[in-house]
């Protein structure tokens, strides 16, 4: 017990040193300039909580569940009553908000969350004794669950499918819902693009948003600086990000895992300092503006074109909308992230496909087969990069504005949480996690501010319960055999 | 010659794993390799695929100086390994686990190679559709045989094909061993703890100790040796303790 008690305070200290400041200090907008606030309860509260739930998960990892049982469930109806009563906005003073333990509002829903989860682990421990192992269960039903989707898939997808094709006319979709949707539709396809590193070869790209960039700056120096359209630009913005995925690819593929991890990193936050400082160039931070948009077929969404020009809505007899332009993004990014789809699921079948998932699996094993994993590899990073950097030119005619701000690390994190969420290699897992990720926080704004600390949350509940991911199913790329259907 | 091994030093980190092995192997021979256990029997057979590379000495194959190629290239010139551990794909299907294997042959003969292996171990057409981490050990061990066949070798290494097998399964294994060398002229290079029934098997065989060989002759002869007798096949001559002898 004393061994737990010391672990437990020691387990607080560290969180101390980590969050402290974090947590603690507060940099307030007020009238006259900022101010410092300090957030001892927050503090506090976070030491406490840190502290018996280490606690409460050493005596469970011991067998004795019972204390987190009971404690954990208490203190979870508790906060989810006050929670329920709490107004959502701090505006004005309330009794049941004052009593949460943290100030934000999303944070107590956080700690019942992951609260509620671990008393109910601790709950069905009791119920089937320590030695069995806890995953076992939720494990099954979970892959059960995602073996199923891919059964249905064929009525799923369609499914799926039509919903994204009619979304625009549905009555849901006004301006706003259909800006969350082509947000959504970016990083499914910036998804599908890392799945092919990351899900299909097995390396972790923790940089990709670097491709993303390099797409993004060609297509916009390109239509800038020499007045080449969108549809021109985007396969050569491509080709640019294929190019630099290679590149950089070259000197680290040798490295393994964590080290991969680390040094892609690295190249990503290498890539945003460049743009930032090659003034001459990219214009450092101020960025570039003024990027055309796409037009459509040559024809431009603007009420009242350039002398010449006609424009989109004249040429078909309508009368000018501004959402027009938006459903038409929204169908651009939607035709690209399918082309993304469709290429990844058939370059799985093929030999370079199949070469990536067996390094995945076994590289020592690859080799000795005869696959060269330096450039199987190579093909992988850069044929990632390349959907990237697609993905890019697409960000930057829909912002119309792009600066280094707009490619940070945390762009990284979230294509990458969007993949290892959705379940390593799998495609409708990327959608479902790209809805969840994106789509919700822009939908519910509180969250927004939050963002990392969901993700945290998130990843940490799921690599718990989910190591694999929310639908790891893999399907195999070869079934019959004999009369040809099946080969290859 | 068409494996010539000669003077092979091969380390890992420190540790020297070769002390100089000499080892020829010819056209259409089945090759033995006995030793005790960490003698460094998988070391050379790794070490023949490049992987880890060879600090000193040299390996050819028919002819051709293979010491400093690259693992991929040397299985291009023709030499498949079944690894010690099989390391198959586990989320791979059987299939894929053998188009996997066909990498380096031509896509033409997949069907007629796969039909081959199946033709060898009937059990993996049943099993075809299964993921290879799902398959029992024998199975799993069939089938790393199986993949390595799939890019047509003219040398085949095998590492303790026979590990952890039932008896009965064993001496099927050998039997296809031995189908394999004598209808198909594939030559093999086979690691075994099972020393009686590799021994039997063999035309020639080595013998091998903290990484040195410390002997060669045919099968037969070492069969008959006290030392190699005392050694190894404690008792092992007995029918009813080959499998044990499988599971040490
Ligand atoms: N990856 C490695 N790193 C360090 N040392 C290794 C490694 N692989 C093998 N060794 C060492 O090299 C020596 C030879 O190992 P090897 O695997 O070749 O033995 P072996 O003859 O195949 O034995 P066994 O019959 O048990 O399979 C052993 O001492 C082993 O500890
Ligand atoms: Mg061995």
């Amino acid at each position: 017990m004393r061994a737990a008690l010391k672990e437990s305070g020691l387990a607080s200290l560290v969180m101390l040193a980590l969050m402290a400041l974090m947590v603690g200090v507060r940099i307030a907008d007020v009238p006259g300039g900022l101010e410092i606030q300090w957030r001892y309860a927050d503090v506090i509260a976070a030491l406490v909580s840190v502290f018996f739930g280490r606690l409460g998960l050493i005596l469970m990892r011991e067998g004795r569940p019972m204390s987190m049982a009971v404690v954990g469930g208490v203190v979870s109806v508790v906060l989810l009553v006050l929670l329920v009563i709490a107004p959502i906005s701090d505006a004005e003073p309330h009794w049941a908000r004052a009593a949460l333990p943290f100030s934000g509002y999303v944070v107590n829903v956080l700690l019942l969350i992951v609260l509620a989860a671990l008393s109910l682990r601790a709950v069905a421990i009791m119920r089937r004794g320590p030695i069995s192992a806890p995953s076992q269960a939720s494990e099954s039903v979970m892959d059960r669950i995602s073996a199923s989707v891919q059964e249905y898939s064929r009525y799923i997808v369609p499914f799926l499918l039509a919903a994204a094709i009619l979304f625009p006319f549905t009555p849901l979709a006004d301006r706003q819902m259909v800006d969350i949707a082509i947000l959504v539709v970016t990083y499914v396809m910036l998804g599908w693009g890392l799945n092919i590193v990351v899900g299909l070869a097995g390396l972790l790209d923790l940089g990709y948003v670097a491709f993303y960039a390099v797409g993004a700056y060609a297509y916009a120096l390109l239509a800038t600086e020499m007045g080449l359209g969108f549809w021109l630009c985007l396969p050569f913005a491509g080709m640019m990000a294929a190019l630099a995925g290679v590149i950089l690819g070259f000197p680290v593929l040798r490295l393994r895992g964590d080290y991969l991890a680390i040094v892609t990193l690295g190249f990503g936050e290498m890539i945003r300092i460049i743009l930032l400082n090659w003034y001459e160039v990219t214009n450092g931070p101020d960025g570039i503006s003024g990027i055309p948009r796409p037009t459509f077929f040559g024809l431009p969404f603007v009420r009242s074109p350039a002398e010449g020009v006609e424009s989109f809505h004249s040429f078909f007899g309508m009368t000018y909308a501004p959402i027009d332009r938006i459903i038409f993004l929204y169908y651009v990014i939607l035709v690209m992230a399918l082309i993304t789809n469709q290429f990844t699921l058939r370059i799985r079948k093929l030999p370079v496909g199949r070469a990536w998932e067996a390094l995945r699996e076994d590289e020592t094993a690859s080799q000795s087969l005869g696959i060269n994993p330096r450039n199987t590899k190579l093909t992988a990073f850069g044929i990632g990069a390349m959907f990237g950097g697609f993905a890019g030119s697409f960000f930057a005619t829909r912002q119309g504005f792009i600066s280094p701000e707009s490619f940070t690390f945390i762009e990284s994190a979230v294509i990458l949480a969007i993949v290892v969420l959705g379940g390593m290699g799998s495609q409708i897992g990327v959608v479902l996690a790209a809805i969840l990720l994106i789509g919700l926080p822009e939908i519910f704004r509180e969250l927004q501010e939050f963002r990392m600390l969901a993700f945290g949350a998130a990843m940490v509940l799921i690599m718990i319960w989910r190591p694999r991911g929310l639908l790891a199913f893999r399907a195999p790329t070869i079934r019959l055999f004999g009369n040809g259907t099946g080969k290859r | 010659m068409m494996l010539e091994v000669t003077g092979v030093e091969t380390f890992y980190g420190n540790i020297q794993a070769l002390r100089g092995v000499d080892v020829a192997i010819q056209q259409g021979e089945i090759v033995t390799l006995i030793g005790a256990n960490g003698a460094g029997k998988s070391t050379l057979l790794m070490t023949i695929c490049g992987d880890p590379r060879a600090a000193r000495g040299r390996i050819s194959f028919e002819g051709r100086d293979i010491t400093r190629l690259p693992t991929y290239e040397i299985v291009r010139l023709g030499i498949a390994q079944s690894p010690e551990g099989r390391r198959i794909f586990p989320r791979m299907t059987v299939l894929e686990n053998l188009q996997i294997g066909s990498t380096v042959a031509s896509e033409d003969h997949f069907d007629e190679g796969v039909a081959r292996v199946f033709k060898l171990f009937p059990l993996l057409q049943e099993r075809r559709n299964q993921r290879g981490g799902t398959l029992s050990g024998g199975e799993q061990q069939m089938l790393a045989i199986a993949r390595a066949l799939m890019s047509r070798p003219r040398l085949l290494l095998l590492d303790e094909p026979s590990l952890g097998l039932a008896p009965r399964l064993v001496s099927q294994i050998f039997d296809v061993i031995k189908e394999i060398n004598e209808s198909e002229g594939v030559t093999i290079f086979l690691v075994e703890q099972n020393a009686y029934h590799a021994l039997r098997l063999a035309h020639r065989a080595y013998v091998m100790a903290n990484g040195n060989i410390l002997m060669s002759g045919t099968g037969q002869e070492l069969l008959n040796n006290d030392e190699i007798r005392a050694a190894y096949l404690e008792g092992g001559a007995r029918k009813t303790d080959v499998g044990q002898a499988g599971d040490a």
